[in-house]
Parts: structure tokens; C-alpha cells; sequence
């Protein structure tokens, strides 16, 4: 049968290519950098990761104990003012074992993976996870459903951030 | 009263590693071919809907603005939408609302994308997606999200690495017979499972490759249409949804947003029984799993029962449901933007029997595209029929 | 004091560069299939290519493959040679740099007429008394062995 569809363009240029210095490029970088707000419900949450506690808001309506904390609930929309401390314990939901830094660069022979993975925290309604690493662990080990808990940087560390908890190691 | 629309026009560029054309030209090889795939001329054409995915990857912040003249819109209401991956499809139901609006009879969908600017690699430029402060701290990278949806899937199901490579398999031997691709190799489950580790589960050829290139399609009101062609291509319905960006407070084995976009769109199409009334699917598949956590999310899948039927050949090209008959982003290519609109198109060239080699047998006369995107949160469905 | 550093000051709840203190990524550009050959004769000729669209009555400078007023695929035989000299469409004295500091000598930009083109351009081995829009300047490229396929390949524009 006839291919009767319609192609035109997209030249392919070949790594030889570029370096034959025959393709002109021009570079560019943006040299910029950002700085951001925290806003309200976040800026208490990092204020007490640096306390070594993890606190989330709780809505009234839905009764959904949220992480990390909102000033609303994204469900019902409406105001979210009721703060409720969780453990520093929580259950693996799901994780990686990555091979590859966040520019796509590869890790080197003698780092280890990073192991991200969304813990679902005791404390926070069913299902309610946070993106973090794992560590202390064999990453063979790791199996979905595991228990682990946060391990916090030393309290001079602390700069009231995310990374305050180190990672999370089974229990 | 909303206007029946139709597509009449397709045309796409290669889908290429690294191009040498601009983004301007990129976009104008689509628009042009598609333009002359259906003989009208710029004149003939009343507005642009367009699109591209993350900026950065081409490096020209306002692209859009940027790639404008390259897509036709020189002087001409044009618009862009932008969804991230679901940019593509995302492009097709604006250009949709356009002329089914009454606004406009005709409107050009481009999409294109440039990937190949962005050094040291695409990825890096993900990094900005996160959460700023709860999330970009840890050094995320986009391979962990997939990684942590894909492992989360299989977990669920019990699936395998195999499981997930068959479709890494099958997609990339569709996308053998597309004139577009950036593919000449076959692959198999074997050096799928042993490609490189890149995050668990993820390995290197589960993913669809960085690419460059652009893709349209040329929507008509009725009126224009039946003038036009015999063999217009009805757009019946069109669906899209958001679901919240925190994405690791809802469980990722199912995409909630593709099934609340599937049945926007299967309700306008009136379809009761998608698994039965779509001929062909082209689900979003830039990772080998997605496409079956999307067929799930389509509804053309019982849950938990995928692997089974694709074990089966039931989403191969002569199968009952057949699945990427253009080979998907697995087998073509994936500039993000252009990447969905190439499915759109490889639907209007099914649907009146132009697709070659690829052609899905027993002529198929509805089909159903979709996109997804930004933080693994956006569809973006179109149906098809004629 | 920097936008930045002023904008973040005095800021209790604030994030500052979390994690990654910069974010080392680039972009790289292809001059195109039009840009390619413009950019050649630039280099190798110091000529200046336009194209024409004959439909449209259109000469496009630096050339393009199309047309975007008829969409016309404009071909290897609408490329033109529209000599090294312009007027001066509009100007402007840039005293600031890019992020906003004092800047020691004022730079001056201008937007070149060349046939239905415009090219963005600095003015250069001039005064100020000398500018006027619509006066004609001339392309005063660089030394052939420095050029390198780059719109710098023209140093600036001179007033004639």
C-alpha cells in the first residue's frame, strides 16, 4: 500500500557533524537565579522541620490531614487553619533507584544511587506522601510497604528546609 | 450550538535527534506540507492554535511568539496553549474550540519542539517542575517521578520489567514503518531489560528518546470541510483534566486525570463502551508503561488485566485494539508538543486508510489520541471518526 | 546592590537557592537551513544574503526558506545579494548593562534597514551628532581569519 502521508523537514545533524565546526551554533546561558517565598502554610512547615518535627494543616471539611501544609484544601476550597504535628514515620509507597544525576549526567562508580521514594507519613490521612530519599539501606532491600523514619541533620544543621531530614532509614 | 469540526490536512516534519533547522522552520515544513496535503494556501486559513512544551528547551522564552510566523500566523488570530506533555493534543481541542465556536472555519493546530538546544541535556531543565522549596532541594530529577509511578504500577499488578518492554518492543517495531521516524533498529525484550539502568525500574529503552521536530493538522468547520474533502475526519469529542500538583499525595497506579478527560470526550462522542467502539488508540506514551496506564485510564483496559491482553496481541496492529500503530513517541520520536499532535495525525491518516505499511486492517473508523503532561497531572483526549 | 540581593533582603521566610546553588544549564542554537547559509556568506564572502519573494514583491533580510506573508517556499534561486549597506530605521543609546548597572561608555544600537529587512545591529567608529534616522551606514566587518559564522562577523555599522 501506497504511504501517502505527508513528511518535509527535520534535517538530522550527526555529532560529526557539529564537530566539523561546518554547523554554526551559537550559545547562550541565562546566568539567572531565583529566590523564593516560602509562603505561609510552607514557611511554618520548614520551621518546624527545623525544630525536628513535621507538622501538617488539617481541613475541616474533607478531615484530610495534608502534607506538605496548604493554607487551603485544593478539594473543597476553603481555608485550611488547623495545624497538626504527624510522626517522623511513615511507609514507603513507591520508590527508585537512580543511577542518574538530576542533569541527566551519570553517577560516578564510587557514588551511590539516590533513592527517591514517596513516603506516605503515619499521622497524615491514608495516601498522603512526600517525595524524599532513603538511606542506611541496601537499595536490594527496598520493597514497597516498608517502614522507615526520618533521619534529621543535627539541630545545628538545621536551616529550615526540606533536607533538614537527611532521609529515611527502615525502622 | 456547538459545530461538528473536521480534520482535513496532516503533515509532520522528521523527527530527528538533533535538527538543523530553527524552530521557525521546524514549524513551517509541518505547516506547509499539512497546508498542501489538503491544496488550500495561507490565505485560506482563519486562525492558529500552536503550541510547545517547556521553553527552556528551545531556549527562547515566549516561543510561541517566537515560532509564530513559522506556523502561518503572520497577521492572523493565533494563540498557544501549553500543558507540558499534553501540549500537543492540548493544541488539537483549542483549535477545536475555534471552529466549533462558530468563531473561525478554518484553524491551523503546530506544534513543534526543539529539544536538541537544551544542554547538558533536556532533563536538566525539569529541575524547575518541582516544588521549589518542598521538592527541588532533594536534586530531583524527572526519572525519579517516572521511576516512582512506573514501580508503583507494577507493584500494584504484579507486572514485571518484561511486561513493561514488550511495549518498548512492539512500539518500536510500528515506529519502523513510519516515514518520520528517528529509528532504523529493532529492538528486543532482551535489550530493553538490559539497556542501561538509568532509575529503577527505568531502564534506557522503556524511554522514548529526546528529539526535534514539529507536526500539524488543518481543522475545518463542516461547511469548508464537505468542500474540501470526501473523506473529512470528524472530531466527536474532546476531554482534558487536571489533577492537583501534589502529585505524591494521590496514588500514581492509576492516572485519575486521563479517566475523568476520557470520559469528557466519550460523552460528547457518545460512547458507551469505549473497549468496543475505539478501532485504534494512541495513547501517550513517552515511558513503555504509560502507554498501558494510560489504555487503563482510556477505559480500553480493565484494570490489572493489560499485560494480559497485550501478551496476547490484542494491541498489536491486526489485533483487536491496535495500540501506537504509529510506533508512539517510543518509535518515532518525542519532541513533547509535536510528539501528541503526530498521534492526531497518524489518526487522520488510519481513519482514511493512508497510513501504508502501517495501515491498521479492517478500516478503522474511530480512534482516540491522547496526551499527558506537567506534573504528571494533565490529559488531554481527542476522539476521532468518520 | 543587585535586584536579587535587594529583593531578598530583610526576608525571614524565604527559600534561598535550595539545594543546587546554581543551575548550570545552557542552550545551544543551529542557525537554521536559511541561517546556515546566510551565516556562510557572512563568513566566507562578507556578503549580506537577503531572499525575495517574487509573489509577495518581498526581499527578507538575513534570508529565510519562506515566505510567512504567502507561505511561498522561497528557493536557493531567491537568495540575493543585497549588498553591505542600510539606513538607519531607528537608534537607540544603551547607558545600562544587562542587569541593570551603570555602563562606562553608552553603546549604540540600531535597528538597519536593508532592503524589506531589519537588522539588528550595534553603530560603530561614530558620535553621537552623527546619528539621524535614515541615514545610510555601511557593515564594517571583521578581519576574515576572526570571522566565525556569527551576526558578530559584522562589527558594527559605520554612518557614511
Amino acid at each position: 500500500m501506497e504511504d501517502t502521508i505527508k513528511v518535509a523537514g527535520g534535517t538530522g545533524l550527526t555529532a560529526d557533524d557539529i564537530k566539523s565546526g561546518k554547523i554554526f551554533l551559537t550559545e547562550d546561558s541565562l546566568d539567572c537565579a531565583y529566590a523564593w517565598d516560602t509562603g505561609v502554610a510552607v514557611n511554618r512547615y520548614l520551621a518546624e522541620l527545623k525544630q525536628g518535627k513535621i507538622i501538617a494543616t488539617r481541613c475541616k471539611k474533607c478531615k484530610r490531614t495534608m502534607l506538605p501544609p496548604r493554607l487551603f484544601c485544593e478539594l473543597c476550597f476553603i481555608p485550611c487553619s488547623n495545624w497538626q504535628y504527624v510522626q517522623d514515620t511513615g511507609i514507603v509507597n513507591t520508590f527508585s533507584i537512580c543511577h542518574v544525576h538530576w542533569d541527566a549526567t551519570r553517577i560516578g562508580k564510587d557514588e551511590k544511587p539516590h533513592l527517591p521514594a514517596v513516603i506516605e507519613i503515619d499521622g497524615a490521612s491514608e495516601g498522603m506522601g512526600i517525595m524524599h530519599l532513603l538511606g542506611e539501606v541496601d537499595p536490594e532491600e527496598i520493597k514497597i510497604g516498608m517502614q522507615v523514619k526520618a533521619v534529621w541533620k543535627p539541630e545545628a544543621e538545621r536551616t529550615g528546609s526540606i533536607i533538614d531530614i537527611k532521609y529515611f532509614k527502615p525502622l | 450550538m456547538m459545530r461538528k469540526v473536521a480534520i482535513v490536512g496532516a503533515g509532520m516534519t522528521s523527527f530527528v535527534r538533533r535538527a538543523l533547522e530553527t524552530p521557525k522552520e521546524l514549524s513551517y515544513q509541518a505547516t506547509k506540507v499539512t497546508l498542501d496535503s489538503c491544496g488550500l494556501t495561507l490565505d485560506d486559513v482563519d486562525c492558529i492554535a500552536h503550541g510547545t512544551a517547556p521553553d527552556a528547551f528551545d531556549g527562547l522564552h515566549q516561543n510561541g511568539e517566537y515560532m509564530v510566523d513559522g506556523c502561518g500566523g503572520w497577521n492572523k488570530p493565533t494563540m498557544r496553549v501549553y500543558v507540558g506533555g499534553g501540549t500537543g493534543i492540548h493544541a488539537v481541542v483549542h483549535g477545536w474550540h475555534h471552529v466549533a465556536s462558530g468563531l473561525f472555519d478554518t484553524c491551523l493546530v503546530v506544534c513543534e519542539e526543539k529539544m536538541s538546544s537544551a544542554l547538558p541535556h533536556a532533563q536538566a531543565f525539569f529541575l524547575t517542575i518541582f516544588d521549589s522549596i518542598t521538592e527541588r532541594p532533594l536534586e530531583p530529577n524527572l526519572l525519579w517521578i517516572f521511576a516512582l509511578e512506573m514501580n508503583r504500577y507494577m507493584e500494584r499488578y504484579g507486572y514485571t520489567k518484561e511486561d513493561m518492554a514488550l511495549v518498548a518492543v512492539k512500539n518500536k517495531q510500528n515506529g519502523l514503518k513510519h516515514p518520520a521516524s528517528q529509528f532504523s533498529e529493532k529492538v528486543t525484550v532482551e535489550d530493553v531489560v538490559n539497556s542501561e539502568m538509568m532509575a529503577y525500574p527505568v531502564s534506557r529503552l522503556d524511554v522514548s528518546p529526546v528529539s526535534d521536530g514539529a507536526a500539524a493538522v488543518l481543522l475545518a468547520s463542516e461547511r469548508v470541510a464537505r468542500r474540501l474533502t470526501d473523506k473529512p475526519v470528524w472530531i466527536e469529542g474532546v476531554g482534558w483534566s487536571l489533577d492537583t500538583a501534589y502529585w505524591a499525595t494521590r496514588d500514581l497506579y492509576y492516572p485519575r486525570y486521563t479517566d475523568t478527560a476520557a470520559r469528557m470526550a466519550y460523552d460528547m462522542a457518545g460512547i458507551r463502551e469505549p473497549d468496543k467502539e475505539i478501532h485504534v488508540a494512541e495513547p501517550y506514551d513517552p515511558f513503555d508503561y504509560k502507554a498501558l496506564h494510560h489504555l487503563e485510564g482510556l477505559q480500553l483496559s480493565p484494570r490489572g488485566k493489560t499485560v494480559e491482553l497485550l501478551r496476547d496481541g490484542h494491541f498489536d496492529i491486526d489485533g483487536n485494539l491496535p495500540m501506537c500503530p504509529s510506533g508512539g513517541l517510543l518509535g518515532v520520536g518525542n519532541p513533547i508538543a509535536a510528539a501528541g499532535t503526530m498521534k492526531v495525525c497518524e489518526l487522520f491518516w488510519q481513519l482514511r486508510g493512508e497510513a501504508g505499511q502501517r495501515q491498521v486492517p479492517g478500516n478503522p473508523r474511530r480512534g482516540v489520541a491522547q496526551s499527558w503532561g506537567d506534573l504528571m497531572q494533565v490529559s488531554s483526549v481527542v476522539v476521532v471518526g468518520n | 546592590m543587585g535586584i536579587l540581593e535587594r529583593n531578598s533582603r530583610n526576608i525571614d521566610n524565604r527559600c534561598w537557592n535550595p539545594g543546587i546553588k546554581a543551575f548550570p544549564v545552557k542552550n545551544v542554537y543551529t542557525a537554521g537551513v536559511a541561517g546556515q547559509r546566510f551565516f556562510e556568506e557572512l563568513k566566507e564572502n562578507g556578503k549580506i544574503y537577503g531572499s525575495k519573494c517574487e509573489k509577495c514583491g518581498l526581499t527578507y533580510v538575513p534570508a529565510r526558506i519562506y515566505c510567512e506573508k504567502c507561505f511561498d517556499h522561497l528557493l536557493e534561486k531567491d537568495w540575493v545579494d543585497v549588498g553591505i549597506e542600510g539606513t538607519i530605521y531607528s537608534y537607540t543609546l544603551v547607558c545600562k548593562t544587562k542587569s541593570g548597572g551603570p555602563k562606562e561608555k553608552p553603546s549604540i544600537m540600531a535597528a538597519i534597514r536593508i532592503a524589506d529587512g531589519l537588522l539588528i545591529h550595534r553603530l560603530g567608529d561614530c558620535r553621537e551628532e552623527e546619528l539621524e534616522i535614515g541615514r545610510p551606514v555601511k557593515a564594517e566587518f571583521k578581519p576574515k581569519q576572526d570571522r566565525t559564522g556569527s551576526i558578530e562577523d559584522i562589527m558594527h555599522f559605520k554612518p557614511l
